[in-house]
């Protein structure tokens, strides 16, 4: 099974990235434009005794820093032929 | 009485060598160089340092895959008995990445990597680590990061600043870090995490010698206990 973890910056968290981004952008001259927050996608493939509870357990213990980032498990496609 | 401290090397560690000097400087004594694979510290160790680097190439994020080897279970467990550990630079991310201190290290502000030095003020000069300086003292220390932008929630940062764990702060800002904080101690005030590089800062050749009082504060608090 295929999981996409999304992982984010914490609204209220200054994202120096992003700001520099919409910056770059803005330098090329793309307008409206009104904010960038950059973030991290991460791609599992996982066997699919992997429980939601598990995939929770990873995000928390090492894919998210809980005290800047929050996550989101998407999961994109069950394994053919299963 | 010899002073046993332990210096642990991640892959990736290039302060290793620099911590382990400053300590033997000061105490008269080699630190013992520990890998991040052992899942054991010597015993009866007096001090423990976390030096800078860039651990595991700073994969995932600075510190994170450092704060999961095996040794530093064994850091947590003798942190959590009262042995101090001093984290510097890649260190300090290590030590909030483990949960040993509160808050996070994000990207520098600017975004660029600081390379030069800082004067820092003594906030709390009442730790093991700090008893060498006088309160509100300027010290003038090196910094080298690119992560060294602290971040915690206003809640958090009221109860360190209450409860006098903010060791170091930057008299200018330096690295958008909030409440321009340097360097953070945990509750019981046996665990330092640090920016700046004190062992950068012992040598008169170093043009600073301004850390040497954090390690001679270390060791006449093993010789007074």
């Amino acid at each position: 099974m295929k999981v996409h973890i999304h992982v984010s910056l914490k609204s209220g968290v200054l994202d120096p990235q992003g700001r520099a981004i919409h910056h770059a952008l803005e330098g090329l001259g793309f307008a409206g434009v009104n904010d960038v927050r950059a973030g991290r996608l991460i791609e599992l493939d996982v066997d699919d005794s992997v429980t939601d509870a598990q995939l929770d357990e990873m995000c928390r213990k090492l894919l998210a820093n809980m005290v800047i980032e929050n996550y989101r498990i998407e999961k994109v496609g069950e394994k053919e032929n299963a | 009485m010899a002073f046993r401290s332990a210096v642990i090397t991640f892959p990736g560690s290039n302060c290793d060598r620099d911590m382990a000097v400053a300590l033997e400087l000061a105490s008269g004594t080699a630190p013992m160089r520990v890998w991040h694979g052992d899942a054991a510290l010597p015993d009866r160790l007096d001090f423990i340092a976390l030096p800078g680097g860039f651990s595991y190439g700073d994969y995932l994020r600075s510190g994170a895959m450092a704060a999961r080897s095996p040794i530093m279970q064994a850091v947590v467990d003798a942190a959590s008995r009262g042995v101090p550990v001093l984290g510097v630079c890649n260190g300090f991310q290590i030590l909030t990445e483990s949960g040993l201190l509160p808050g996070a290290l994000m990207r520098n502000a600017g975004q660029n990597f600081i390379c030069r030095t800082v004067a820092l003020k003594v906030e709390n000069n009442q730790t093991l680590f700090t008893s060498g300086y006088s309160a509100g003292q300027i010290i003038h220390i090196p910094v080298a990061h690119h992560d060294g932008n602290y971040f915690a929630d206003d809640e958090t940062l009221d109860r360190l600043e209450g409860e006098g764990r903010v060791a170091f702060r930057y008299t200018d800002a330096c690295n958008g870090s909030r409440r321009d904080i340097a360097g953070v101690l945990n509750r019981a005030g046996n665990v330092l995490g640090m920016m700046p590089h004190p062992e950068r800062a012992v040598e008169t050749a170093h043009g600073s010698t301004d850390g040497r009082a954090l390690f001679d504060s270390a060791v006449k608090a093993l010789v007074a206990a």
